[in-house]
């Protein structure tokens, strides 16, 4: 197990080390900041004073070296537009879209796993039918649209809910969040709802296929066979077995959802993360770029991380089949 | 693959029983027509379609907005209304197809001709080459396409060419990974050990043996992908960092509907996302069918 684990751990460190690398170089390799800085009628000569400013005129190695000390520091540098620290800026934005991610995560939960179990159970009844053409239609709808469509149709048509924002936020223990109050939540539920359409595609899929293999397993016929009431078969006997794969799976894609969230968050304006990317990049911010795929990238590894060693925990095949090869 | 001995022409009969067998889901069969349908109309598009949507001498401005089935200056029903600048939303939507196909085709192409290459390299070759070509595929599959995307375009700028590549770099690890897995099972057969005792050369093993028995996986995930890439386009597009206002997909038609939808003027976002819906889910359903059908396991 602990070999497992810093091998993973070294693995980690490897793909963080690749990243940087590659972020650097395809920033430095990519256009000329300065440019970006410099108003347009600027003369050679204040280019070349922002150029020693910032050292850009520096050879490559060192600039590089004084990027790998900023990462080690956690520091990118001040936003071009807003002045400000840019990781500053990132970690402000960030529970924001942890909250928005961590709504979709539970809609697509709670609405995926009743449709996957009742599809999986019974594969022939004309509702699980419905249920699988609906989750086909998830894996094939862009979401962006399907975002404008909920505007139009529960926003503009309807009226039941609001378009845009975040709505008021409170500060529980030092951090600001929409989940205590109702206009919060009625704020909440559509880009939730919008960001979660893949995933509640992807667990009713998951679930019903564990379901409708644990379903011939032995230990279901005993349990049946025992006279156990099918309720308490489905909710413990085949529902903790299918939930091994099932919450993996979800782990992994908790980063997914945060960097899908980009897209929502545009649509919706909500003021998280993704949408100062998004800014960022409209106005070639570089340090709001170079500190957001840092943070992103490093969210990733260490999900990666805690879910692989977990999994490895639950299921010990997993760690054998990885020290064999 | 046997089962065609009697016939004079086995590659012809191979090819009856295949479709013979896709057609057994009429599903399928629906998104195969659904499909083509699509993209003849894309082809066509400067033959059906009621207007130029980008010859300004055609488009007058006061057409704008327009509710679907109005009547244009020019006399022509407008089946699905206009858009802001007056232009004939119908006809934009056979345009913008064209963009999308075109971009969603070509990058699935080249995508797919650079995992083949290099996951058949990794295959055979094995060794430092296989491992350091798989890393950089588990390092690209690790992070979500729509973010790696999105920073390559930020950094690339706009423009056709530069969607592509972003498309290709977010796609090749797919086939490589695909190409590499049946690779590893094919070189361990024995025609591969007789081709090379033969003396062929490497590069002839490969090409001409090994690879004709890896394509039939290839094809599936190029269906998939190439709808993945068609809805990635739209979204970056959407996005506003994709393809310019002078290259109009769909993704950027529906950007363009955005500013008009809480006025309650929907048809300019909502019909060109229901094409491109239509789009996606013809090309996943035909896609849902080969795998199943090139499937060897599902066979008897």
């Amino acid at each position: 197990m602990l070999a497992f684990v810093i091998r993973r751990l070294a693995q980690a460190f490897f793909v963080v080390v690749a990243m940087v690398v590659l972020v650097f170089f395809g920033t430095y390799v990519i256009g000329d900041p300065v440019w970006m800085m410099v108003p347009g009628d600027a003369t050679q000569e204040q280019v070349e004073e922002v150029r020693r400013t910032f050292g850009f005129d520096q050879p490559v190695y060192i600039q590089f070296l004084t990027f790998l000390g900023d990462v080690l520091r956690g520091e990118f540098g001040r936003s071009y537009v807003h002045g400000s620290s840019a990781i500053g800026l990132i970690v402000d934005r960030m529970p924001a879209t942890l909250e928005l991610a961590l709504a979709a995560l539970i809609l697509a939960i709670v609405i995926g796993i009743p449709h996957g179990l009742f599809a999986g159970l019974k594969p022939e009844h004309p509702v699980s039918r419905g249920i699988m053409a609906v989750s086909i239609l998830g894996f094939s709808l862009p979401t962006f649209w399907v975002g404008l469509m909920l505007i139009m149709l529960f926003s503009v048509m309807l009226g039941w809910l609001p378009a845009t924002g975040r709505g008021p936020v409170m500060s529980i223990l030092g951090i600001e969040t929409s989940l205590f109050s109702l206009e919060g939540w009625r704020h909440l539920f559509l880009p939730a709802l919008n960001l979660a359409l893949l995933k509640i595609s992807l667990v009713i899929r998951l679930t019903r296929s564990g379901a409708r293999e644990a379903s011939l397993q032995d230990y279901v016929k005993f349990a049946r066979a025992k006279g156990l009431s099918p309720r308490r078969i489905i909710g413990v006997h085949i529902l903790k077995n299918i939930m091994i794969p099932i919450v993996t799976v979800l782990g992994l894609e908790f980063g997914s959802l945060v960097a899908f969230s980009v897209v929502t968050e545009t649509i919706f304006a909500w003021p998280g993360m993704g949408k100062l990317l998004l800014e960022a990049i409209q106005r070639l911010d570089r340090p709001l770029i170079v500190g957001y795929v840092m943070v992103v990238v490093l969210l990733f590894v260490t999900i990666n991380l805690i879910v692989d060693i977990l999994y490895s925990a639950l299921d010990p095949r997993v760690r054998l089949t990885g020290s064999q090869s | 693959m046997s089962a065609t001995t009697s016939n004079p022409a086995p590659a012809q009969g191979e090819f009856a029983r295949f479709a013979a067998r896709f057609a057994e889901d009429r599903v399928a069969v629906f998104g195969l027509v659904l499909l083509f349908v699509i993209v003849a109309m894309a082809l066509l598009a400067p033959f059906i379609s009621p207007q130029n949507p980008y010859d300004l001498g055609k488009v007058d401005i006061m057409d704008s907005r327009q509710p679907p089935g109005a009547k244009a200056g020019d006399g022509f029903d407008m089946l699905l209304g206009s858009d802001g600048m007056g232009r004939d939303l119908f006809s934009s939507i056979l345009y913008g197809l064209r963009i999308s196909l075109t971009v969603g085709v070509l990058s699935g192409v080249i995508a797919a001709t650079l995992g083949l290459v290099l996951g058949l390299i990794a295959a055979y070759a094995g060794g430092r080459i296989e491992t350091l070509i798989m890393r950089v595929v588990d390092l690209q599959l690790s992070l979500p396409s729509v973010l790696v995307a999105l920073i390559l375009v930020a950094l690339l700028g706009k423009g056709i060419d530069k969607i592509i590549l972003a498309l290709v770099v977010v796609q090749w690890a797919y086939y490589a990974r695909t190409v590499r897995g049946s690779a590893l099972v094919e070189r361990r057969k024995e025609y591969v050990e007789a081709a090379r005792s033969l003396g062929l050369s490497h590069a002839r093993t490969v090409f001409r043996h090994i690879l004709p028995n890896c394509l039939a996986p290839v094809i599936v995930i190029a269906t998939v992908q190439t709808a993945h890439a068609i809805s990635l386009e739209a979204t970056l597009s959407f996005l506003g960092v994709g393809l310019p206002q002078t290259e109009p997909s769909l993704g950027v038609l529906i950007a363009n509907g955005f500013q008009y939808m809480l006025s309650g003027k929907y048809w300019i976002s909502f019909f060109p996302g229901l094409a491109l819906l239509l789009t996606i889910v013809a090309i996943n359903l035909v896609g849902d069918r080969l795998r199943d059908v090139l499937n060897p396991r599902l066979e008897k």
